[in-house]
């Protein structure tokens, strides 16, 4: 399998030779295959945030090595700025990074950075607002006065506007009310088949990925504690919950309900999993 | 970059300095600032000298973090330095083109270089050990006299509190933005000076922005809890001069009185 991104023994500390100098992340080995779809969850100060900054070069490794597509990222100041535009980097809340008098021209402010000709730009910048869900006529507005989720679609259109090789997403739904957080969570996933990016997903929300990634990466206080599949992940709901993480509500009702004595699979973890074993258990009931 | 900003830092400690009234490390301040001035020789920059030293040992403040807070200011205690450095008449010991360097010259330079690197550490010090609420209550109760003559003092007080406050918050944002431009490709490092001003754009919009929210948010939180101004507000923590605090009042004024008479002396 080849790999787009890679690190190797990548550690991080904060405020170096003061009182507040603190380890974030500590001998983190990770990788990411071309056009894979990774959640990385973990709770508030396990690292997680500290760690994707390192992926696009915003964050120096203190120690370790991150290799983008087998190059050392720091090897020359050149290297750091090209993989900035490879690797995309959609921070927690990005609404506030909004500045521009249009849509339009905050969406082409990557872009243009990538001193790309003034057609590939506009083909980039509708094409961004595509894929997030915003209309035309809403290009030559303000991004002031949109709605909140508005502001985020925006700021999440500017990073996807580059066409990033590796999309990373801090919290895209953070804030957001259940509806407005499906839809971005839909948007995203739908420019993941479109464009066979790898993305890697931030959250501390369980059904956020449940059925949306393909790999989960397990986060606790500086160290990669797990990374597998969601049904490997959620099979060891004992160990999350030590970690103060939850596993899916559905897959807590499933092991409660194999608990009982239900022939469930317990580690089910979306409701399309369980509604179909329990239609197959009733079917079964009434024929036995 | 924005690092290297530690005006206003306050360095968690349990030291003899940390423990003393705010007041009396105000006034000390004060005194230390004078005596600087006042100061005009080996023998009595020894003193103050030792003095800051001393201070800095018992607050158990990393030199380095004193000396990091020198490095905004560094230009300005050169071009000083230089200043000085020809423009003092003296024994001419060097000449060239129009400029001349003397002996004078060279003891002022160095002098008022000392002069403020020392004006800078003591007052860092002041911070380090201080919170920004503890001094600026200090301040309140100083200046609280001259609430006589209609000076609010309590809404001054609160203003600096709230500027202190947020120095952290606004440096943390900026950074913050600055990442988040910067992985849109944004280039804050090189280009001319127009350029440098024109990629500032990215950076200072969106921080107005928020600072006004923010500003508007703690407006909002201020007033649902009843804020209405000084008057009548009493305060949970009261503040007590206690026996290091007269200690230290006495080292202080024994200090200015052992510059002044130094200095009278010239040495």
């Amino acid at each position: 399998m080849s790999y787009i991104i890679k690190t190797e023994g990548l550690c991080h500390r904060y405020s170096i030779g003061t009182p507040f100098e603190r380890v974030a992340i500590e001998n983190i080995n990770f990788e990411a295959a071309r056009g894979e779809f990774i959640g990385i969850i973990g709770h508030t100060g396990s690292g997680k945030s500290t760690f994707i900054q390192h992926l696009n070069g915003l964050l120096k490794p203190t120690e370790g090595k991150v290799y983008y597509e087998g190059t050392d990222i720091w090897k020359d100041k050149a290297t750091v700025r090209d993989i900035r535009f490879k690797v995309g980097l959609v921070f927690q809340y990005p609404e506030y990074q909004l500045f521009e008098e249009t849509v339009y021209k905050d969406i082409a402010f990557g872009p243009k950075n990538m001193k790309l000709p003034e057609e590939e730009i506009d083909r980039r910048v509708r094409e961004a607002a595509m894929f997030v869900g915003l209309g035309d006529e809403l290009l030559d507005r303000s991004p002031f006065e949109l709605s909140g989720g508005q502001k985020r679609r925006v700021a999440i259109a500017g990073v996807i506007a580059m066409r990033p090789d590796v999309l990373i997403l801090d919290e895209p739904g953070a804030g957001l009310d259940p509806r407005g957080r499906e839809s971005i969570i839909d948007n995203i996933k739908r420019y993941h088949r479109a464009t066979g990016a790898t993305v890697i997903m931030v959250t501390h929300s369980m059904e956020e990925i449940a059925n949306t990634v393909e790999r989960i990466v397990v986060f606790n206080k500086g160290h990669i504690e797990m990374s597998g599949t969601p049904r490997e992940i959620f099979s060891r709901g004992d160990e999350l919950s030590e970690m103060g993480l939850t596993v899916p509500q559905v897959t807590s009702i499933a092991k409660r309900l194999y608990e009982l004595g239900l022939p469930v699979d317990p580690s089910a973890y979306t409701i399309e999993q369980l509604k179909t074993d329990l239609i197959r258990l009733r079917g079964g009931r009434r024929h036995a | 970059m924005l690092k290297d900003i530690t005006l206003g830092q306050y360095f968690p400690g349990n030291t003899l300095l940390h423990r003393l009234d705010p007041r009396t490390k105000l006034v000390l301040t004060l005194v230390y600032i004078v005596a600087l001035f006042v100061a005009k020789n080996y023998i009595s920059y020894a003193v103050m000298l030792a003095f800051l030293i001393t201070s800095v040992l018992v607050s158990k403040v990393k030199p380095r973090a004193l000396f990091k807070g020198l490095k905004p200011i560094m230009v300005i205690i050169i071009i000083t330095a230089i200043l000085n450095l020809f423009y003092t008449d003296g024994n001419v010991l060097v000449r060239f083109w129009v400029f001349k360097i003397t002996d004078a010259g060279i003891k002022s330079a160095v002098f008022m270089a000392l002069r403020i690197a020392m004006l800078i550490m003591g007052t860092f010090l002041l911070t380090y050990t201080t919170s920004p609420i503890d001094l600026t209550d200090g301040l309140e109760k100083l200046l609280g006299p001259l609430k006589k003559i209609k000076i609010p003092v309590h809404e001054l007080a609160m203003m600096m509190s709230i500027a202190l406050r947020f120095i952290p918050t606004l440096i943390e944002e900026t950074d913050k933005i600055m990442s988040a431009q910067k992985a849109r490709g944004a280039d804050f490092e090189t280009g001319n000076i127009f350029e440098r001003a024109r990629a500032m754009l990215p950076l200072l919009v969106p921080l107005f922005v928020s600072a006004f929210r923010r500003a508007d948010e703690l407006a909002v939180a201020m007033e649902s809890r009843c804020y209405h101004g000084g008057e009548g507000r009493t305060k949970m923590k009261q503040l007590k001069m206690k026996r290091g605090d007269y200690v230290g009042l006495t080292t202080g004024a024994l200090l200015l009185t052992c510059v002044i008479t130094l200095a009278s002396f010239g040495l």
